[in-house]
């Protein structure tokens, strides 16, 4: 049994604490009177929902908090989470013209927090649900997919009920990122005004295909957003072995009890190097690993870890190790001793480059906690039997614009249909899934 | 850049009044007292008009002051509602002899106003003057308080009373006389030459426009707030420099004029000044600036005037105070064949878009506005940044697969300068001198051809 941290309280607080601090009012007014209030303004463009960014911002700089949440939460319900979870960099602030001009951007991230804390602090409603239609709509998935369309579909005036698997709702924004990007409560928080709306819940209802078959004779339309199941196997020996733990497993502890109560290993093997390894590496090192290690089979130039994330990692001392793969997972006396690794050389260039493993290069990597983190995978298998669903590579085939899939009522979103995104990437997906439900429900009446 | 080593010699005089240099403070709460005075002259200041006097202290309210601030800077402008002096007339003369005494190149003027009677002004003009003063300067221009009790601006908005007071103390006044002139007025040119009239040896100007700085939003009163009450308020501050360059260029260009101009309005930085002093002031006074900042900016100043002198090859003041005095005429003087147009520099566009919209709707709706496929970037030569994340380049200005590229259409560009003016990439948007379609002349020249049959009506812009 891997050990809780013995990291004092104080520590894991401060370890845990915000990675970008709220700003005062007197940062936000400074760095808003830093925006250029762009025409056609490529932030807005950069964004996934299109949250017209020059105007919250504007709304900030001229004392107006409750009008910018506003701006931001029409186009993105979910606009705090994404505050505090949106790879910016390569989103609206990658795209400031700042960034040109002044070596470096707004901090949009930033002010957008400020005027979603706003809102939130002072308990504001700025949606109302739409006129009854007298049609209803399953939403299946509690993730940002789903109820950003939830919110949407009232805002329309269909009625909605919502169906989780587990026992919380918000999926990815409640349980799938490190408590010190998102807390549990502050999720929570975000998802009662789209409660108040009107939405019905159903707790602990994991829906199977029989499940779906019912819904949709039940409700006029269904939207699927089931998000992402687990890790996907690696087929090497020992990956039963206690320590070998999965990456949202990993992450799930520091929301679902207190950070004391957290198990993490002394000497901690992260595999694989997206977004989500380094949200693992991070905890673990903030959680009291003495030592981190990423493993990695290709290099830092093919990681899909963004640059920042990489820093971020690098600054929490996390250690990297490229070109290896795994090959076995060593115990003794029933628990992990190490990760035996072998060498793999590319061939070709890219992610695309094909790997070879070196002969007789195989070394272990000593470790009491190996975390697999290479990539989760959809959730469908109770779709498969669904008469007129179609599927590519793994992935559910939808109109792209209506997420419509083959099937007439039933729509999807989310990570599900994506093999993992962002959180703004699954709210714009409720949002069209919403719109193109509410024509479908509006074409027979 | 300089072509010239040899620092210049910033040694002024205006009307007689000789200072180490051309900077000035203001008659105002900078120079209430001798310990504020003697710390600007340590500061670097080369003269100081004394906070003006009465006969006796006035009592002042509470609040005073209330700041206009832009997006996120502060003090744009200022206004106050606070009078002249609230010490002792004996109080000030002694501390200005002390002064003077301690400083003595320096210059120090006193600003008086005292009821409009002839005995009243001849006896603190002697008074003021026994301390070894250097000049007098008459406050015609106080907008508020004063002004209702028959002084300050209500002596410097009729042309008569200005004459008649600047008269009674030219009678008595062995120092320099300048008079303080009011901007409150619809032509300042008629109070300028009454100054004249009554004998002034120069002037100041401006003084503060009348005012309400601004409403308190949550309590409703007007700002500054003395218990929930307002009043009219003086304003002054970087924003009111363009009215005072007029002003000042409309005395200094008036032939009825021709006395010495100290220039006064929202100087806060060395091209500030020099702007005054080539549009006719002899030298500068500040107030809001160290208000805001303290003494210690006249060293800025100094240093950006001397730069600059060295650049130009000036030596001394006179080399160009009032040299673009006659470059300002009548709007008819103007060539209507000068052509210039706007000119993007592509290659320094960081895709804002600010000078499309202020074209487009504020404007002659003379720039485009094309979307560049991410494939073609590299063919607009755009000096937009790159990050690299994630084994991706993610370009600045660019979104949802595309990148705005602007361009002026020159055809129907009418060479108005938004653009160039909205434009925060420095260098970007410059204006380019085109060749005419029309032959030089002005609007009355126009006017004869027209009217002679010499030529047909100049088109309007095709666009309209």
């Amino acid at each position: 049994m891997i050990d809780k941290t013995h990291l004092s309280a104080e520590l894991l607080a401060e370890n845990f604490a915000d990675l970008h601090p709220a700003f005062s009012r007197d940062e936000a007014v400074t760095d808003a009177s830093r925006c250029l209030f762009c025409y056609d303004a490529p932030c807005t463009r950069a964004c996934p929902t299109g949250i017209d960014v020059p105007r919250f911002i504007r709304q900030i700089l001229h004392d107006n908090p409750a009008g910018a949440a506003e701006t931001i939460l029409d186009e993105n319900i979910f606009g705090g989470s994404c505050a505090r979870a949106c790879p910016t960099e390569v989103l609206c602030e990658g795209a400031c013209v700042d960034q040109t001009l002044l070596k470096s951007p707004v901090q949009i991230g930033r002010l957008q927090r400020y005027g979603t804390d706003f809102a939130a602090e002072h308990g504001l409603r700025f949606f109302e649900p739409g006129a009854d239609t007298g049609k209803s709509v399953a939403v299946i998935g509690s993730g940002p997919a789903g109820l950003s369309c939830a919110n949407s579909l009232r805002r329309l005036g269909h009625a909605v009920t919502v169906f989780e698997a587990r026992d919380i709702l918000g999926g990815l924004n409640t349980l799938g990122i490190s408590a010190y990007k998102i807390t549990t409560e502050f999720s929570l928080s975000e998802i009662q005004p789209i409660l108040d709306m009107g939405v019905e819940v159903r707790l602990g209802q994991r829906i199977d295909e029989e499940g779906l078959s019912r819904l949709r004779s039940e409700y006029e339309a269904v939207f699927l957003a089931v998000g992402l199941g687990a890790t996907a196997r690696l087929g090497i020996p020992g990956e039963d072995i206690e320590g070998v733990v999965e990456s949202l497993d990993f992450i799930f502890q520091s929301h679902t009890g207190p950070l004391s109560e957290c198990r993490v290993g002394q000497n901690v093997v992260v595999l694989g190097a997206g977004n989500t390894a380094i949200d693992v590496a991070t905890q673990a090192a903030r959680l009291g690993a003495k030592k981190v290690t990423i493993a990695y089979r290709r290099t830092d130039k093919e990681m899909s870890a963004f640059a920042y994330e990489y820093d971020l990692a690098k600054a929490d001392g996390v250690e990297f190790r490229w070109l290896v793969q795994p090959v076995e997972f060593i115990e003794e006396n029933g628990a992990l001793t190490g990760v035996k690794m072998s060498r793999v050389r590319a061939v070709g260039e890219g992610r695309s480059a094909r790997l070879e493993q070196v002969e007789r290069s195989e070394f272990i990597i000593p470790c009491d906690m190996a975390i697999k983190a290479l990539g989760q995978t959809p959730v469908l298998d109770f779709t498969r039997g669904i008469e007129g669903m179609r599927s590519e590579d793994g992935q559910l085939i939808m109109d792209p614009d209506t997420r419509e899939s083959g099937i007439a009522g039933l729509f999807l979103g989310g990570d599900c249909t994506h093999k993992g995104a962002e959180i703004v990437d699954a709210v714009q997906d409720g949002k069209v899934a919403a719109s193109g439900i509410d024509t479908f429900l509006r074409k027979d009446s | 850049m300089t072509n010239n080593t040899k620092k210049p010699n910033l040694k002024s005089n205006l009307a007689g009044i000789r200072s180490p240099n051309p900077f000035w403070l203001a008659s105002a709460p900078p120079t209430n007292s001798a310990y504020q005075v003697s710390r600007a002259f340590e500061a670097g200041w080369g003269g100081a008009v004394w906070k003006t006097l009465g006969h006796e202290p006035i009592v002042n309210v509470s609040s005073r002051y209330g700041g206009l601030n832009y997006d996120g800077r502060k003090l744009m402008g200022l206004n106050n509602i606070e009078l002249i002096t609230d010490r002792t007339l004996e109080t000030n003369l002694k501390e200005i002899r002390q002064v003077k005494r301690d400083f003595p190149d320096h210059a120090v003027i006193v600003s008086l106003m005292v009821e409009s009677t002839r005995e009243a002004w001849h006896d603190i003009v002697k008074r003021t003057e026994d301390t070894g003063c250097d000049g007098l300067e008459l406050n015609f221009g106080c907008p508020h308080g004063m002004s209702e009790r028959g002084m300050g601006a209500a002596v410097g908005q009729v042309p008569e009373y200005t004459e008649m007071v600047t008269a009674w103390v030219k009678e008595v006044a062995q120092t320099p006389v300048l008079v303080k002139l009011t901007p409150n007025v619809t032509d300042i040119t008629h109070m300028g030459r009454a100054a004249v009239a009554g004998g002034a040896d120069g002037v100041s100007l401006i003084n503060t426009i009348n005012s309400i700085i601004g409403v308190d939003l949550d309590t409703l009163s007007p700002l500054p707030s003395v218990a929930g009450k307002g009043s009219h308020g003086g304003y002054c501050g970087p924003a009111v420099k363009p009215i005072a360059l007029n002003m000042v260029q409309k005395l200094a260009s008036d032939p009825g004029f021709g006395i010495p101009i100290s220039g006064i309005g929202g100087i806060q930085a060395w091209q500030d000044t020099i702007e005054f002093m080539l549009l006719g002031a002899g030298n500068v006074q500040v107030c809001t600036a160290v208000m805001h900042y303290g003494f210690r900016i006249v060293e800025h100043l100094i240093s950006g005037l001397e730069n600059w002198m060295m650049g130009k090859n000036f030596c001394q003041l006179d080399d160009f105070i009032g040299h673009t005095v006659s470059s300002v005429g009548d709007w008819n003087e103007l060539d209507l064949s000068y052509k210039v147009v706007a000119e993007i520099d592509q290659s320094k566009c960081i895709h804002c878009g600010l000078c499309f919209i202020a074209c487009e709707d504020g404007a002659h709706q003379s720039i485009s506005q094309t979307r560049i496929a991410e494939d073609d970037y590299p063919s607009i030569g755009s000096a937009a940044a790159v990050t690299l994340s994630a084994g991706k380049t993610f370009i600045a200005g660019a979104g949802d697969g595309y990148l705005n590229k602007y361009e002026i259409k020159e055809d129907t560009c009418v060479g108005c300068n938004l653009c160039s003016l909205v434009c925060p990439a420095d260098g970007c948007i410059t204006m380019v001198e085109r060749e005419s379609s029309i032959p030089s002349m002005n609007w009355s020249q126009y006017q004869d051809r027209l009217a002679k049959g010499e030529m047909e009506p100049i088109p309007p812009p095709e666009h309209l």
